[in-house]
């Protein structure tokens, strides 16, 4: 029977690499072919065969929507993932899971102290606290879901490397997390606010979608950095200067409108996503940030005026702290914000999706 | 006919290994070598799998022996597709799983968390994992430790844990990394015969294994590899693998037909109870 095989070992060698050529050599060890390939395989290469049988390539990446389906059928593994993550989180914590409240608090604290009370920098913006705690929270949303995911494919590696599943849930997961933390962190907010004396409104329930479209935001730049922090070692290196350059160019501690004087400047930085989302967040949260916009009551200019002579002076009366609403906007107009928002959404997350499907089946080689 | 299950087509899988040494490890060392453009020497690259072709059939107990860092581990993740092939290609019939002994889970997660995740990502839904539970405890022998994380678990524990979990759904093709090879004797009676069982629904299955009676007992075919090239192959299970004993200077097996029996006996009078 072996012999019936010499022919294809034979083609199979000729079409091969040396390397594999010499495995059927002469004083080869490799004596015995028996079952090794099938009597029908007769004078056919291995792929050929394969493919006739119907045989899959075991590490084929599967099409976009077979992904889809897939992460879809794992959501409860997500979830799940996500769950057990957070509680190991802080399992060897003695106040526990008191700690997914502290973080923020802390955060806020910190930044109030260095930013509000040591070097005043609040001139000219109403409700400073609230402003500062906002801001720190919404930020820190995008920037812990860039940087958590960074690792998690190398944290994983056992995992992926033990079982056949989609990788996006990984990252996924990862972003449920830190989706969870904002949603405690907004919890630690509305008390802040409303002690700051802002008025519960309807504009309110517009953080959801601001929420929901930079959860879709994170989702991408999870998966984008998964991706990079995977292949690309230096990646997670640079990850934390890169956040920093972005958390002050995103207006969390000033108001962007501040910086410069010039109009492409400002709506370059008003645009940014992070910067995006923050406005909207605390447009809808924060009556004062609504009501002291710029450009966001008719233009008036002898009520602007009063607001650029007393108005952002440190410890004006709020009275007067508002009235730059009366002035017209710098940078981009205020009116598209959410166009705006809703597009770096979908961009990130098509982009995102698309980049980390790519290299689907080389998660493994670490 | 016979129905091809697997087919390894030239396959060849390379490791890239970062901080493999070489370099001194300055920052003084690391910019000169980025000025003069030279490669970096501390990536280091590893051909595990070196040309390997064959075809597995459905039925076939197909056993890999071969010395430590053959790349017999290598050949099982590159068929489970968890490792992607170099050149060459691997063809699969359907999902394979890999068991082994070092596909930990989240170690600083309870072993119930565990066992419900690892269900959870083979993608069975949550009812199923959940009716799962019970048997996947069960049969890992853990029992009152399956609320501990996993980390504190003995070696032993841990890895009888990991196989009771991706042992439990049915594969069709199923790759057996040393599985076998910390449990205790009583625990090796079961995983054999859950192999059995599997073998029985799945189809395929691989088996790595050190222990070469487990391979001669399991197994009717088996595949000899050397140093990520295949030395020898085929269905003479028996006299590949003294060959390979004769090779390796190891003692040669005792072949005493009676005790022989008195093990495949025990092993079915278990698969009974």
């Amino acid at each position: 029977m072996s012999q019936t095989k010499t022919p294809l070992r034979g083609r199979l060698a000729a079409r091969r690499s040396p390397d594999s050529g010499r495995l059927a050599g002469p004083g080869s060890l490799l004596t015995s072919d028996v079952g090794v390939v099938a009597p029908d395989a007769e004078g056919q290469l291995l792929a050929e065969y394969a493919l006739e049988h119907g045989l899959r390539p075991s590490a084929q990446r599967p099409s976009v929507w077979a992904y889809i389906r897939q992460l879809w059928r794992r959501r409860y593994f997500m979830i799940s993932f996500a769950t057990a993550r957070n509680v190991a989180m802080y399992t060897e914590a003695k106040l526990g899971q008191l700690w997914q409240v502290l973080t923020p608090l802390l955060n806020a604290g910190v930044y109030f102290l260095i930013f509000g009370l040591l070097l005043h920098i609040n001139r000219g913006i109403p409700n400073y606290l609230g402003f500062l705690v906002t801001g720190v929270f919404v930020f820190n949303f995008t920037q812990r879901a860039f940087i958590s995911t960074s690792s998690v494919m190398t944290d994983s590696l056992q995992l992926i490397r033990a079982l056949q599943f989609p990788r996006a849930s990984l990252p996924l997961a990862y972003v449920m997390i830190e989706l969870q933390q904002m949603l405690l962190a907004i919890a630690v907010l509305i008390p802040i606010l409303l002690l700051t004396g802002e008025p519960v409104t309807w504009y309110w329930l517009l953080a959801i979608p601001a929420l929901l479209l930079q959860t879709i935001f994170n989702v991408g730049v999870g998966l984008l950095s998964a991706r990079l922090g995977s292949q690309v070692n230096d990646f997670s290196q640079l990850l934390p200067f890169l956040m920093r350059t972005w958390l002050y160019v995103s207006g969390v501690l000033f108001s962007i409108a501040t910086v410069s004087s010039n109009f492409k400047v400002v709506a370059l930085l008003e645009l940014n996503p992070a910067a995006l989302y923050i406005t909207l967040t605390r447009n809808a949260l924060m009556a004062t940030q609504r009501e002291s916009a710029p450009g966001s009551k008719p233009y008036n200019k002898a009520l602007c005026n009063i607001w650029h002579t007393l108005g952002h002076k440190k410890g004006a009366p709020e009275k007067y702290q508002t009235l730059s609403a009366y002035c017209h906007y710098v940078g981009a107009n205020p009116a598209h914000f959410w166009y705006y928002a809703a597009g770096w959404a979908v961009l990130a997350l098509v982009a995102g999706f698309w980049f980390f499907w790519r290299a689907e089946t080389r998660y493994g080689r670490g | 006919m016979a129905e091809p299950m697997v087919v390894v087509d030239d396959l060849h899988v390379v490791y890239r290994v970062y901080g493999a040494g070489g370099d001194r490890g300055t920052a003084a060392t690391t910019l000169l070598r980025i000025l003069g453009r030279k490669r970096r020497a501390s990536i280091r690259e590893v051909h595990a799998i070196r040309g390997m072709s064959f075809v597995a059939y459905r039925g076939d107990a197909v056993g890999v022996i071969g010395r430590n860092g053959s790349g017999k581990s290598t050949l099982l993740r590159a068929i489970a597709g968890l490792l992607p092939p170099e050149q060459g290609n691997v063809y699969t019939a359907g999902e394979a799983a890999l068991l082994g002994v070092n596909a930990a889970l989240l170690d600083d997660l309870t072993g119930e968390r565990n066992v419900i995740l690892g269900c959870l990502a083979m993608g069975m839904s949550r009812q199923e994992a959940k009716d799962r539970y019970p048997g996947i405890v069960d049969f890992s022998g853990v029992g009152e430790f399956i609320d501990l994380p996993m980390k504190t678990y003995s070696s032993g524990m841990g890895s009888r844990l990991r196989f009771a979990i991706a042992a439990a759904k049915s594969q069709d093709i199923l790759l057996v990394d040393e599985a076998l090879a910390t449990g205790d004797a009583e625990f090796r009676v079961k995983s054999h015969n859950r192999i059995e069982e599997l073998r029985a629904d799945a189809g395929t299955v691989f088996l790595v294994a050190h222990n070469l009676e487990e391979v001669e007992l399991t197994c009717n075919r088996v595949i000899w590899m050397e140093r990520g090239r295949i030395m020898r192959q085929g269905e003479d299970v028996i006299s590949i693998i003294d060959e390979y004993i004769a090779t390796s200077g190891g003692a040669p097996i005792m072949r005493d037909p009676v005790t022989r029996a008195r093990i495949k006996a025990q092993t079915a009078e278990a698969a009974k109870s």
